[in-house]
């Protein structure tokens, strides 16, 4: 793991930029197609991609070490717990 | 110092004894041996951790009212011009290509192109303030402002929808700026050759404040702009 592996083309920076822009304009086509309940979850994995490739590209998440990574994950899981008891809550009211 | 008394004009030696302390992730990030960059590093993920539950905590609001009064919500997205979401997101989306590539290009001593890519970014960030100004202000024209009669005589999921609208939008709109301000330092430092490929903790920072900044958005855009 040399200093110099760290470094992303930019080539490599331009293709995710360009799916980035792709899954923009499929999350836009997907929310003029009704699919009831399921437009909403389309939508938000369509988001989630397009927040892994800015975290792993553009962060440089893919050089991260195992500490940043293990801390980015628990943060995402303890939002999730906060997500999930909320509901929870509202849910079963 | 007393340890290392036989050393003398040795400037270096207190330093060295505090590198030895350091992990070694740190030693890998950090071959000149001034700094520790990735501490930096770490300190800003961290921070950055607190901003991804702040805006978790509005967005966990946005859902529990969102499945409460489905049908408002509907309505309201309706309300809100979806050129300027997905102009705002493209944007956004490019700043974030910027920033990136100017932390290639600072890491192989590029000093031109990563004052390019600073510059097209912060460029970017003007461009969504003042797309997000002429939007907020046909919203405001239109009579839809927190406590207007409009929204207040209206039906209440309308209500919470553009309030929620307007924290959301108008706390990302801050980062905007507070982005941009990192962003214009960093400017400053690179041209004053202050950082370079050695040491580029503070640009590398303020990169990531910035791509927060777009992660941020990523969520913001399909869930007030996309729900038809």
């Amino acid at each position: 793991m040399e200093r110099k592996d760290h470094v992303f083309e930019y080539k490599t920076l331009f293709y995710v930029l360009l799916a980035l822009v792709a899954l923009t304009g499929i999350t836009v086509g997907a929310s003029h197609v009704n699919l009831g309940k399921l437009n909403v979850w389309v939508a938000l994995c369509i988001a989630s991609a397009k927040a892994s490739l800015v975290l792993i590209v553009f962060m440089h998440l893919r050089f991260g070490s195992r500490l940043l990574i293990v801390s980015f994950l628990s943060t995402v899981f303890f939002l999730a717990i906060m997500i999930g008891f909320i509901f929870w809550d509202v849910g079963f009211r | 110092m007393t340890l290392h008394g036989e050393e003398p004009g040795n400037d270096d030696s207190p330093r060295k004894t505090e590198n030895s302390y350091k992990t070694d992730e740190s030693r890998k990030t950090d071959e000149s041996g001034k700094t520790d960059e990735f501490g930096k590093k770490l300190g800003m993920w961290l921070f950055l951790y607190t901003e991804i539950m702040l805006f978790g905590g509005l967005f966990v609001l946005y859902a529990v009212y969102f499945s409460r009064y489905t049908q408002d919500f509907i309505e309201g997205g309706k309300e809100l011009n979806q050129m300027y979401g997905v102009v705002n997101t493209i944007i956004l989306l490019i700043s974030s290509f910027a920033v990136a590539v100017a932390i290639t290009a600072i890491q192989r001593s590029q000093k031109k192109m990563a004052l390019l890519g600073l510059g097209v970014a912060f460029g970017c960030g003007l461009i969504f303030l003042i797309n997000k100004y002429f939007e907020w202000e046909h919203k405001i024209a239109l009579g839809i402002y927190p406590n207007s009669d409009r929204l207040v005589d209206g039906p209440p999921g309308q209500n919470i929808f553009f309030g929620l609208y307007y924290i959301i939008t108008g706390l990302h709109g801050i980062h905007i700026i507070i982005g941009m301000s990192l962003l214009a330092v960093s400017i400053a430092f690179v041209q004053a050759g202050k950082v370079t490929a050695n040491g580029f903790a503070l640009m590398e920072n303020s990169g990531l404040y910035w791509h927060l900044v777009d992660l941020i958005w990523i969520f913001i855009f399909p869930l007030f702009y996309l729900v038809l």
